[in-house]
């Protein structure tokens, strides 16, 4: 079996801030991760190869330092990596995104599935899975928790929805985006890790000449929708601290809450 | 779109060829030549001194999209039940629509689901398109896309809003792709930019801490997803809407892909996001002994017990409990937070409500920046006092 899995390297979210004079993001010295959707979908594609057989290719697209991310994820199991790398895809939008992944699957050829995380912790979009489905033109199932069934020509999994699930039946080639419940990644293997960053490993890494595209199909001049403006959340209100011994503030504060209606 | 050498006026220099990063020149007979790599990028007839390469490769422009008209929803309904988030984005899609001076209309989905044209009619959809087929029935991505592309192409509306639901987001950006439209995720404001008229949409990124407006210039419907409880619905009474019946028509391959099986799984009777009271805790709660503090305070308040994802990960509350970015989006008239900080991955999940009290020891906790009243004291006094107080009322 083939299958291919979508990772993205992101920064810890947890710690991005924005600079309060200029505006911009704070980069330096944030840790950057596997995105920890794609952890789930690496494990699972990993367990699947180790049940069915087959390869398993990582392709992610980001700077030259997103290599790190592939490399763990060979460190898991996966076979082959591919990181798409060029100037030309900084800035792209999730439209741009979606095409320049695709075009890497197309060149890559056959595949059975494709796995990916739910949504990537910076942006929290969840919208690359599937439109990388709809351009491949493949069907889809997004929140999967459980991979019950894989045979030659379909599988059974079971999607998340907000009040229970749903046990889907699907084609393949298709694309699967998974989530946390789905299973426990394993931590990379030190000699496999140690393999991956050598030179001879099999990454290779492609730029927009590579995939056969246009500058102005990929990265921010191949996007339809654009960032006008970045700013750090507002805070509106001015709070009111009440002052006193307990009774005296809860005194007031009922009075205000009853001022208003609220009991 | 292509970039090619003036033979004639080639110098043969070899600056193009040093300057792609592509390796897509070739120097063949003392001149230079563009292979098939290259990808239209520019840089080599940035340094060629001959004015000798060539393109036609033009600055992207804006479309004219005048003829786009009308701001659109698209109804989620699971066995014939709308989703509350459905008429939440009517209610945003009536402000978006009189700024523009265009109509808001819905599209409803499924199979016998026509009794739900009138709630989405009374809460300001002027039209609702209803596509009604057996193999509707059930949310399935690709029969669903087809079908709302098949309507985008038909009738070419200018905004198009889904909730970011699971559904939602199964079904929004495989419309997007498929239509060859931009899409913002997880919207908290949505506005029409007075000027350009066109959708100013600004979500959360980074996990909260930065907050990014986007906009969709270049292709239309501007689509956007929007999570539950942002928005209001409203209701417009007296409102006449018009049901336009559309032909459905499937593609087989869609048709692939079946629900063996659908589960719904019991909630324990929590609803958070209609709740009018909330009272949650953080971390500074403690222990689950002063969760029942605050639960009897919630219930004495006729409210509901919330809590911070420290709460969740203490095991003090239920996950279903958890209000935040990872949590739930609510929107009560009163929330009142004990012992929590304020992080903002907690106030992405509460800032819209309509009141809020803080509680916290720590005068310089973030969460008195957005509350409206704020005591700095121990919450082990304060709440008993409350109880206390309001049971003898």
């Amino acid at each position: 079996m083939n299958i291919i899995v979508l990772v993205k390297q992101v920064p810890d979210t947890t710690e991005v801030k924005l600079d309060p004079k200029t505006g911009n993001l704070i980069r330096e010295g944030i840790e950057s991760i596997i995105n920890p959707d794609d952890r789930y979908a690496i494990e699972a594609a990993v367990s699947l190869k180790e049940r069915h057989g087959g390869k398993v290719t990582a392709i992610s697209m980001g700077p030259p330092q997103a290599i790190d991310a592939i490399s763990e994820a060979m460190g898991m199991g996966v076979d082959q990596g591919i990181l798409l790398s060029d100037k030309a895809f900084a800035g792209a939008d999730t439209w741009a995104t979606s095409f320049t992944l695709g075009k890497a699957i197309e060149k890559v050829g056959e595949f059975d599935l494709i796995i990916c995380g739910r949504q990537a912790i910076d942006g929290d979009t969840a919208q690359i899975g599937p439109q990388v489905a709809d351009y491949l033109d493949v069907p889809q199932v997004t929140y999967v928790f459980d991979i019950e069934k894989v045979e030659e020509d379909g599988i059974v999994v079971k999607r998340r929805l907000e009040d229970g699930f749903e046990r889907i039946q699907c084609s393949l080639p298709a694309l699967l985006t998974v989530i946390g419940e789905l299973n426990e990644p394993r931590y990379p293997l030190v000699d496999r890790l140690l393999d991956a960053c050598k030179e001879k490993a099999p990454i290779a890494v492609w730029n927009a000449a590579d995939l056969g595209v246009q500058v102005s199909e990929v990265g921010l001049s191949g996007s339809l929708t654009q960032v006008i403006k970045t700013f750090a959340p507002k805070v509106e209100r001015q709070g009111q601290i009440l002052e006193g011994d307990t009774q005296t503030v809860v005194g007031e504060l009922l009075g205000k809450l009853k001022e208003n209606r609220l009991i | 779109m292509a970039v090619w050498v003036e033979i004639d006026l080639c110098n043969g220099c070899k600056r193009c060829i040093k300057a792609c990063p592509y390796g897509a020149m070739e120097f063949e007979d003392n001149k230079a030549h563009v292979t098939e790599r290259c990808t239209s990028c520019g840089a080599c007839i940035e340094v060629c001194k001959q004015e000798a390469i060539k393109t036609d490769v033009k600055p992207k422009e804006i479309p004219d999209f005048s003829d786009r008209k009308g701001v659109w929803v698209v109804a989620e309904q699971r066995g014939g039940e709308l989703k509350r988030v459905s008429l939440e984005l009517l209610g945003k899609a009536q402000e978006l629509a009189s700024a523009l001076n265009q109509e808001v209309a819905a599209l409803l989905l499924g199979h016998k689901v026509s009794g739900l044209c009138e709630q989405l009619i009374e809460y300001g959809a002027e039209k609702v398109y209803l596509a009604d087929h057996p193999e509707l029935a059930d949310y399935r991505t690709v029969p669903y896309t087809d079908v709302v592309e098949s309507l985008i192409r038909q009738y070419k509306p200018n905004i198009l809003l889904m909730g970011a639901t699971h559904i939602g987001r199964d079904l929004a950006p495989r419309v997007s792709r498929r239509v060859g439209v931009g899409l913002t995720a997880d919207c908290t404001e949505l506005n029409i930019d007075p000027e350009e008229k066109i959708l100013l949409q600004t979500r959360p990124a980074f996990g909260g801490n930065v907050m990014a407006t986007i906009a969709n210039r270049y292709s239309r419907p501007q689509m956007a997803t929007v999570r539950p409880g942002v928005m209001e619905a409203k209701k417009r009474p007296g409102l006449k809407g018009e049901v336009i019946t559309h032909e459905v028509h499937l593609s087989p391959k869609g048709l692939e892909t079946k629900i063996l099986e659908a589960v719904t799984e019991k909630k324990k009777g929590v609803n958070l996001v209609n709740a009018k009271v909330i009272v949650a805790g953080g971390r500074g709660v403690g222990d689950a002994n002063g969760f029942k503090k605050l639960e009897e305070l919630a219930e004495v308040l006729g409210g509901e017990l919330a809590g911070t994802r420290v709460a969740v990960e203490e095991g003090w509350i239920p996950v279903e409990r958890q209000v935040g970015q990872t949590g739930q989006t609510v929107r009560p008239e009163l929330y009142i937070a004990f012992g929590i900080s304020g992080a903002i991955q907690h106030r992405a999940g509460m800032m819209n409500s309509r009141y809020i009290i803080a509680v916290n020891k720590d005068p310089r906790a973030p969460i008195f920046q957005v509350s409206d009243w704020g005591i700095v004291g121990d919450l082990h006094d304060i709440i008993p006092e409350m109880i206390s107080r309001l049971k003898t009322q």
